[in-house]
């Protein structure tokens, strides 16, 4: 018998009697998702810009990054800030200075946004880059994570991933330090 | 023999000042998973959820792990079964072998921990770099991790740099966090870079669409996954939800649960290999089928591992996690590590005073103090009395040194409190070590009430 | 309403003056209380070792000595707990049930079942309330630091009843303190710091009495507070309630 089917005797033999599945329902809340996304994210280390045009998101890019290092972006319209981020070997991101990539929305509870591979041409740019810019329309805010999965559905990507702020680590006597392994710093322009 | 719980933390004990230390932080990161908790009125309304959804997973268990590998195939993923510890590691190692990679870099797994699969591939002639920056640190300093989210919460920062400064080249006498957390960022870069396997663990598998999800905060799970060219996935069988949206009950309860964030920084789902890349799931049992058809003791199976129960632990943060000697150390760890082995972990389920605050913050409410009482029992019915001889003297002994059970030792107890203090009063008597007796009274309750009320 | 008084082992040997309290409060509460004279030990400390199989002896004579009162009250949590979770009789098991049902902790019974709302008593002391954990996590004698539910508790909310008495707070309101039955012997050194700490609790705020529904872990406090001959006293919460009246 492989180990295969030996497993699932087993557990099949082992395992309590049928339980149906349980249910949960989350609360809905007036909240005012913005703000609340705002805060949160600058608590755990992000900045959330609030802008009305990609002309201001561009012009607070040059600001920031221009001259910097090199920029790759996923995002159309960018091309005199930004590289288009092909589909090339993911090695080839590691000198990358900022990435600015579109995200399909944000979690207002966590901070978080929810991009999938097909906004990052590669899985490994919003990790590789030493900073992350994210683009969201201001009406892509859910309340919670339950909102968040009632969003995403059934959809097929690839590869998914939820960010919420820069990448981070407590490990040393807990001292929370920002940049990791992935991204230093996380800006998402709330457009 | 070995050193048990009782003795390692003894050994632990004899830097109070450290001890003060350990506690204080873990104490800290409590009261942080408090305040996160405490920003949702619904908490315990979501820990019944999670609870309940964990229960019905594993009494569908076997049809859910088919669905899950079912998925997984159809998405490109070669899914594996390994019955124990060393098949995982065979599996691991022949994976690798076939392609010819002598070097990896490896993400946060606990049940690599568990199987001992380091050194089983350093023996066959592969490098293993583990990726968090904790887990590093202790790799480095050539110990197990003392705790599941935090490995080397032990560890000062002194300590830490002078690591640093013998293997990554920092400044001798550098402790600074933000200086040596950057070297290591350097140091693992490059590392990320140049290897063609990465190994991951996986926080959640879904059974409906055969993806699973891996959580961290510094990036290094996807830094490893999405550079290399092998990624392999190790998992226990119970890791299992039945559907893409309870991940949302789960992810909001665990990093809450285990460090106060609302979130992990990252929180990715792998659903298929990316164009030219292979990507392999190990489904591991390694003694979970056993512990499912343990009714006492199958709850524990609904673990996420979120080391809540550890920084809550009076016991854990005063005695360290290596005092536990098993992958996973605390509560938890203490009532899972007896159903791999009742012999050599006969002691953990007495660590613990059965205060209950592990039972309270666990997320998905599985009761771990009355399993720990429940152990004791499976454990002394099953002869491990003899592991525990000392213990039991000691027992012996402050029965017979304290108040007594009966009115007739306890007369005598009195009597000898009373009149030849050595008797008890002596430094063999562990209660007298660091502690006095309380003071014989006249007369007992009983012998009071005769007096003092009408029969 | 008959009450059967069930005074644990220790508190019988060492600590009189708690069991001594207790019935008085309750006789000045108007409440019938007997003890009965043959009661012994619970059979926590053999059950706690992983000994439950060889507690049917105590589980016996419990169910004999307590089979017939209305209630059975107890200066002490954990015996509490130990005989509504573990007492068990496979040839009596009905009535068994009905023991298990009927035992109550004094704190518990004199809100939930007495419904006592004032104490005549006065103690003009800072007092400390260590909070044991079987009473308040096992028997719910009190909120919970760990749980998001409203405040309540049951020992705290008769201790405001006596006049003069001030509470001082704690840094961890509810922290173990080390005791837990034979763990304070088989691990000693973990035991001992526990005790330490919390005790430390206690004096950093000034507590000039440590109080608290169980007299084993107030004994094991004691214990390390008068090797550091600090003139701190434990006292049960009974003896401060039937305190000064």
């Amino acid at each position: 018998m492989s180990s295969r089917e030996k497993i699932l005797a087993a557990v099949k033999k082992n395992q309590p009697a049928l339980e149906v599945m349980a249910t949960y329902t989350q609360p809905e809340r007036e909240e005012d998702l913005l703000q609340q996304y705002s805060t949160v994210l600058q608590a755990i280390g992000g900045t959330a810009v609030i802008v009305n045009t990609m002309a201001e998101v561009t012009h607070y890019l040059k600001e920031m990054w221009m001259g910097k290092g090199r920029i790759v972006s996923t995002v159309p319209g960018l091309q005199d800030l930004a590289e288009i981020a092909g589909e090339t070997d993911p090695h080839q991101f590691e000198n990358v200075e900022l990435a600015i990539v579109p995200a399909h929305f944000g979690v207002a509870e966590n901070g978080a946004v929810w991009v999938t591979e097909e906004l990052l041409q590669q899985r490994v740019l919003p990790f590789i880059t030493q900073n992350l810019a994210v683009i969201l329309p201001k009406e892509n805010l859910v309340a919670t994570m339950h909102h968040a999965y009632d969003r995403i559905g059934n959809a097929s990507y690839g590869f998914g991933t939820f960010i919420a702020g820069p990448s981070k680590t407590a490990d040393i006597e807990q001292s929370l330090v920002l940049g990791a392994h992935g991204s230093k710093s996380m800006t998402v322009f709330l457009l | 023999m070995k050193k048990d719980h009782a003795q390692l933390s003894a050994d632990f004990n004899a830097n109070e000042p450290r001890v003060n230390w350990h506690d204080e932080t873990l104490w800290w990161i409590r009261q942080k998973r408090d305040k996160a908790a405490n920003t949702l009125p619904e908490w315990e309304e979501l820990r019944e959820a999670a609870s309940a959804v964990k229960y019905h997973t594993l009494s569908n268990l076997s049809e859910y792990l088919q669905q899950f590998e079912a998925n997984a195939h159809r998405n490109g993923i070669t899914v594996h079964w390994a019955a124990d510890a060393a098949e995982h590691n065979h599996i691991v190692c022949t994976i690798l072998k076939e392609q010819g990679i002598k070097r990896i870099v490896k993400s946060k797994s606990m049940l690599t921990e568990e199987c001992h699969l380091n050194p089983y591939l350093a023996e066959n002639g592969i490098e293993v770099i583990d990726t968090d920056l904790g887990e590093r640190i202790v790799q480095l300093a050539d110990e197990p991790p003392s705790h599941i989210v935090l490995p080397c919460i032990h560890k000062k920062k002194e300590e830490i740099g002078e690591l640093f400064h013998e293997h990554l080249g920092t400044a001798k006498g550098e402790a600074d966090p933000q200086v040596l957390t950057a070297a290591a960022r350097l140091h693992l870069r490059e590392t990320f870079l140049t290897r063609r396997g990465a190994l991951t663990g996986v926080n959640f598998a879904i059974a409906e669409t055969g993806e699973f999800v891996v959580c961290t905060n510094e990036g290094n799970a996807d830094m490893g996954a999405h550079l290399a060219d092998v990624h392999i996935a190790c998992m226990g069988i119970e890791k299992l939800i039945p559907l893409r949206q309870h991940l949302g009950i789960y992810l909001r309860l665990l990093t809450r649960s285990a460090t106060g964030q609302p979130q992990t920084t990252y929180s990715s789902h792998f659903r298929s290999p990316r164009p030219g890349q292979q990507m392999h799931i190990v489904l591991v049992d390694n003694g979970r089928s056993t512990q499912l058809g343990r009714e006492e003791f199958r709850n524990s199976l609904k673990c996420i591992r979120c080391g809540a129960c550890m920084n809550t632990c009076p016991v854990y943060r005063r005695s360290g996690g290596h005092s536990y000697h098993t992958a996973i150390a605390g509560p938890i760890g203490a009532i899972l590590a007896p159903n791999l082995d009742m012999k050599q972990y006969a002691d953990l389920p007495f660590a613990s005073t059965l205060c209950g605050s592990c039972s309270n913050v666990c997320p998905v409410k599985i009761d771990i103090h009355d399993q720990l009482y429940k152990w004791r029992q499976v454990l002394m019915k099953d002869g491990q009395g003899g592991a525990m001889k000392t213990a039991s003297m000691k027992v012996m002994n402050f029965t017979l040194s304290s108040p007594g059970v009966y009115r007739t030792a306890g007369k005598a107890g009195r009597w000898f409190l009373r009149n030849v203090p050595f008797v008890v009063n002596n430094p063999l008597n562990p209660w007298y070590k660091q502690r006095d007796m309380p003071e014989a009274p006249q007369q007992s309750f009983g012998e009071w009430y005769k007096q003092n009320r009408k029969q | 309403m008959r009450v059967g008084l069930f005074i644990p082992c220790y508190v019988d040997q060492f600590y009189p003056n708690a069991g001594i309290a207790t019935l008085q409060l309750l006789e000045k509460l108007g409440v019938e209380v007997v003890y009965p004279a043959n009661q012994t030990c619970c059979g926590q400390p053999m059950a706690n070792s992983g000994y439950e199989h060889l507690t049917e002896g105590c589980n016996r004579l419990f169910v004999d000595q307590f089979g017939d009162f209305d209630y059975i009250v107890s200066p002490s949590g954990s015996c509490v707990l130990h005989v509504k979770d573990h007492l068990h009789l496979h040839d009596r098991e009905a009535e068994a049930t009905v023991v298990r049902s009927k035992v109550w902790e004094i704190t518990a019974f004199l809100t939930d079942v007495l419904k006592v709302e004032k104490l005549p008593g006065r103690f003009p002391h800072k007092v400390g309330l260590h909070q044991s954990c079987h009473g308040q996590r096992g028997l719910k004698l009190a909120s919970m630091s760990e749980l998001v539910a409203p405040k309540f508790s049951k020992p705290l909310q008769l201790l405001n009843m006596v006049e003069g008495l001030e509470l001082i707070p704690l840094k961890r309101e509810d922290e173990c303190c080390g005791f837990g039955g034979t763990f304070c012997v088989t691990e000693e050194a973990v035991s001992v710091k526990m005790g330490k700490d919390r005790v430390e609790d206690h004096l950093e705020h000034g507590a000039e009495y440590i109080t608290g529904t169980d007299m084993s872990c107030l004994m094991h406090m004691e214990g390390i507070l008068r090797r550091k001959n600090s003139n701190v006293k434990v006292m049960h919460i009974a003896e401060i309630l039937n305190a000064g009246s």
